[in-house]
């Protein structure tokens, strides 16, 4: 009787490796895409200076409030120039006040960026050296977070936002946080 | 002289290659004790740009910000831990390149030990057996 249980091990050992791999896989989460530790965590304070002449920097203090959106984006970015119709869309069916900063960025080259894609932002901070990314804990642009009106970090989201990403990520978020 | 020379070209040769790394002569600070530690933090942390490489081995932009802010901190007076604490606060424990011993990284590091007892324990049992035929054979 004892060697034929056994005999068993090797199969359910296989099959616990099998739904180790198969759960996160199925689940959607993406170990190259590790949560951020900031979630729950006051957003960094740092004051950024405008990223153009004629637009307002980003000040994280002067938001408070509200719940907002912080978009970290450049114009060498493509996968930013993709998402930028519809942040757009964001901030104008939608109400949201979208913050823009601005990664590693020459103005010479935002200008005629923001001119050609749009500006959804309400204000845009310049993260020339990108010490403002790396106090966000972000790693490439773009990535976007929600604060909530406290000014805590609820959402880190990378790459671009898409309509069906907004549905499903974001919306359900800023409908809690309005109520 | 041209023994010299040839010798000297061996070397460039030889080690040259090794010398080429990612981080850039402007980074490198002037305290060789200081630049040590940076060199030796920046081994543990992880470019999150490439993954499969720390950040003292990356070409990488964010690679590159991540060492100046290594050195920059120590010239502040941070303790080595101090510094992976403050990089591991942003990226969280992924950006370490060997990942703590906790509860949810328990399987990653008990697996190759649990795996061996059992190798261990499988050849046991392999053995008895044989052990008594043999002795059976003998007698």
């Amino acid at each position: 009787m004892k060697p034929q249980i056994f005999a068993l091990v090797p199969l359910l050992l296989f099959i616990g490796l099998v739904a180790l791999v198969a759960v996160p896989l199925l689940r959607g989460t993406d170990p190259a895409k590790p949560e951020s530790p900031m979630i729950g965590r006051a957003a960094p304070a740092a004051a950024l200076p405008p990223a153009l002449a004629g637009v307002q920097g980003f000040a994280p203090a002067e938001i408070s409030g509200k719940p907002a959106v912080i978009n970290f984006f450049a114009s060498w970015c493509v996968p930013c120039q993709a998402e930028q119709p519809f942040l757009a869309r964001m901030a104008r069916e939608y109400g949201i006040a979208i913050y823009g900063v601005n990664y590693k960025d020459k103005p010479a080259a935002l200008a005629p960026w923001l001119q050609k894609h749009g500006n959804p932002f309400t204000a845009i901070g310049a993260d020339a050296d990108g010490r403002a990314a790396i106090d966000w804990g972000v790693y490439g642009v773009p990535e976007t977070f929600v604060i909530d009106s406290a000014g805590i970090i609820r959402l880190r989201h990378v790459g671009p936002v898409t309509a069906a990403e907004y549905e499903k990520i974001f919306a359900p978020l800023l409908a809690e946080m309005k109520k | 002289m041209k023994l010299n020379s040839l010798l000297c070209a061996l070397a460039f040769a030889f080690f040259l290659p090794a010398a080429a790394m990612a981080v850039q002569p402007d980074e490198i600070l002037p305290d060789p004790a200081l630049e040590m530690r940076a060199r030796a933090i920046s081994q543990q942390l992880r470019c999150l740009v490439c993954q499969g490489e720390d950040i003292d081995e990356s070409a990488a932009g964010l690679a590159r910000d991540l060492r100046l802010l290594v050195r920059e901190r120590l010239v502040k007076g941070d303790s080595d831990a101090q510094v992976i604490e403050f990089v591991r606060g942003r990226y969280g424990d992924y950006v370490l390149m060997k990942p703590p011993l906790a509860p949810r990284t328990w399987l990653l590091w008990l697996t190759p030990a649990a795996v061996l007892l059992a190798g261990f324990a499988v050849v046991l049992r392999m053995m008895r057996p044989r052990r008594k035929s043999g002795a059976g054979g003998a007698a």
